[in-house]
């Protein structure tokens, strides 16, 4: 149930129509009064305007069962796995994770994706996608209840998965379904096991739905960690408030700006709530409450 | 000598200050036993080498023992039987049991002969890891107890640990864990990212706090705040408010 990836150019050439517009733009009266901001660029929202980046999908559409089964895909069922052979060891994990573990390390050392066999020479890399991490459909408790009965089964799944990764040719990505688990502690252990941590928060069935601010796009899109591998410093970018928006042939993740008050007749309320709210959006990675307090313009 | 230095961070990664001591206790030439539970091997030898430091020529001629917790967890569960009388240093994970390691860092430290290092450094890059692979915050202490006897007193080292701590944190496991350390550290550097959010030029801030009460009782402790940058190759330190960006 893949969605179908978007091969042709046709939606390229959308792009490069619309960017082409942008440009002419630019070169018609040069400003009067603003003069100060001409040299300035545009503000750019999509960072996708002028260049194609990354792949495409026509959410309407599936992907063609051929495409499927050109490319090497290993799946994991829980249910479907034979029971658990301990061996000599205790494992002393959710055996469902320790299933995951057993089967991830058992495709890396065949297909030869740590370099164990010289044969095997590896030029590509295993990408692995784990849906669901810590639902009741892995066996665990982490969700459903405020005191699991093993919190440390899932930390300790992350933490072999991440010495797995990093000793193989491999990259992970997992969802978790962060809103169900009541255990706060649980989510920052997971967070500091993780190298990359992003949330999307989905406006549907929350008070932003209506917010005049948020109306454009479906949810926010939270960077929360951001990986500082092998070096001293780690490449943040200058925008903390990005937003999501699902249309049928894009997911697009744009920077949230605020629109320009433009009417003279605003209420003082609801200034002070698009204000309230902007003073929430800025105050950055990993401090987006503490922010309202020490901002004050 | 004999000295316990805590590094704490929050709301930021404190790990650049991991990455000073370790190329600093080797450059000063100490025997120094590295606990490196997060992350690989590579990982911070390539820094170390922007510090000016080959972890690797430091292993081969024995100055560097280095754990490292990822590898030696998969030998662990995916490896072959272990040989009896020789457990794995990761040996909580299946048990909980702290003793393993720290045997390990006993046996690593002590003085063997022919060593003509200087003092024994014992560096441990997380102890909150601990906590998420099933070790109790009591056996966590006791634990650190024990190799603060062992490297502190009775070899008269070093022994520096990394901790996280977040406000409002709902781990209270690792609370209780970060705070008595606190209280018993003769040395605490603090990183902390900056309360206003995201800077470019200011990274955070640094509080260093001299526990003076801890060895003379009445003393107050000194307490040093900086603001700091850290750069590709070293981290710059500047009083607060006078970021190379301001002046």
């Amino acid at each position: 149930e893949l969605p179908a990836p978007l091969l042709d150019d046709s939606h390229g050439k959308e792009l490069g129509d619309g960017a082409a517009a942008v440009k002419s733009e630019d070169f018609q009266d040069s400003m009067k009064i603003a003069w100060r901001y001409q040299n300035l660029p545009k503000m750019e929202v999509s960072p996708t305007t002028h260049t194609k980046f990354g792949h495409y999908y026509d959410i309407s559409k599936k992907m063609s069962p051929e495409l499927c089964q050109s490319v090497k895909l290993h799946s994991f069922y829980l249910h479907e796995e034979l029971p658990f052979e301990p061996t000599m060891k205790t494992w002393n994990m959710n055996s469902g994770y320790a299933r995951l573990l057993q089967s991830i390390q058992r495709i890396i050392s065949q297909e030869g994706f740590d370099g164990s066999d010289p044969q095997k020479k590896q030029r590509n890399v295993l990408r692995i996608g784990i849906q669901s991490l810590g639902s009741i459909l892995w066996g665990d408790d982490v969700c459903c209840s405020d005191a699991p009965e093993d919190p440390q089964s899932l930390t300790k799944f992350l933490y072999v998965l991440r010495g797995l990764l990093r000793k193989s040719l491999s990259a992970c990505i997992i969802t978790v379904p962060a809103h169900l688990i009541q255990n706060k502690a649980i989510m920052e252990r997971v967070t500091n096991l993780s190298d990359m941590v992003v949330g999307l928060e989905s406006f549907i069935g929350s008070e932003r739905e209506t917010n005049p601010l948020y109306k454009d796009y479906h949810g926010l899109v939270h960077v929360h960690q951001i990986p500082r591998l092998n070096s001293l410093i780690c490449d943040v970018s200058d925008t903390k408030d990005l937003a999501f928006r699902l249309k049928r042939k894009q997911f697009t993740i744009e920077r949230l700006h605020l629109p320009p008050d433009l009417s003279d007749t605003v209420s003082r309320a609801s200034k002070q709530d698009l204000a309230g709210s902007a003073k929430l959006l800025s105050s950055g990675c990993g401090a987006m409450a503490i922010g309202k307090k020490h901002l004050d313009f | 000598q004999g000295k316990f230095t805590l590094l704490r961070d929050t709301r930021t990664d404190g790990s650049f200050l991991v990455h000073h001591f370790l190329s600093f206790y080797l450059r000063a030439g100490c025997k120094v036993c590295f606990v490196a539970l997060l992350q690989s091997f590579s990982h911070y030898s390539i820094v170390a080498q922007k510090l000016g430091v080959s972890l690797a020529a430091a292993k081969e001629r024995g100055q560097l023992v280095f754990l490292e917790g990822l590898k030696s967890c998969l030998d662990l569960l995916f490896g072959k039987e272990e040989q009896p009388g020789q457990p794995s240093p990761l040996q909580f994970l299946s048990t909980s049991d702290l003793r393993a390691l720290f045997d390990f860092v006993r046996v690593s430290l002590s003085a063997t002969d022919g060593d003509s290092w200087k003092g024994p450094v014992l560096l441990v890059d997380d102890l909150s890891v601990l906590l998420s692979l099933g070790a109790a915050p009591v056996a966590v202490l006791d634990f650190i107890h024990y190799c603060r006897v062992c490297v502190c007193c009775q070899l008269k080292g070093n022994v520096v640990v990394l901790v996280h701590s977040n406000e409002g944190s709902e781990d209270e496991e690792n609370e209780l864990v970060v705070n008595s350390l606190c209280h018993h550290s003769d040395l605490i550097l603090w990183a902390e990212g900056l309360a206003t959010g995201f800077c470019k030029d200011v990274h955070g801030q640094i509080k260093i706090i001299k526990r003076l009460s801890l060895r003379q009782a009445a003393e107050p402790d000194l307490v040093q705040i900086y603001q700091y940058k850290i750069q590709d190759r070293n981290v710059s330190f500047f009083a607060r408010g006078l970021s190379a960006a301001v002046l």
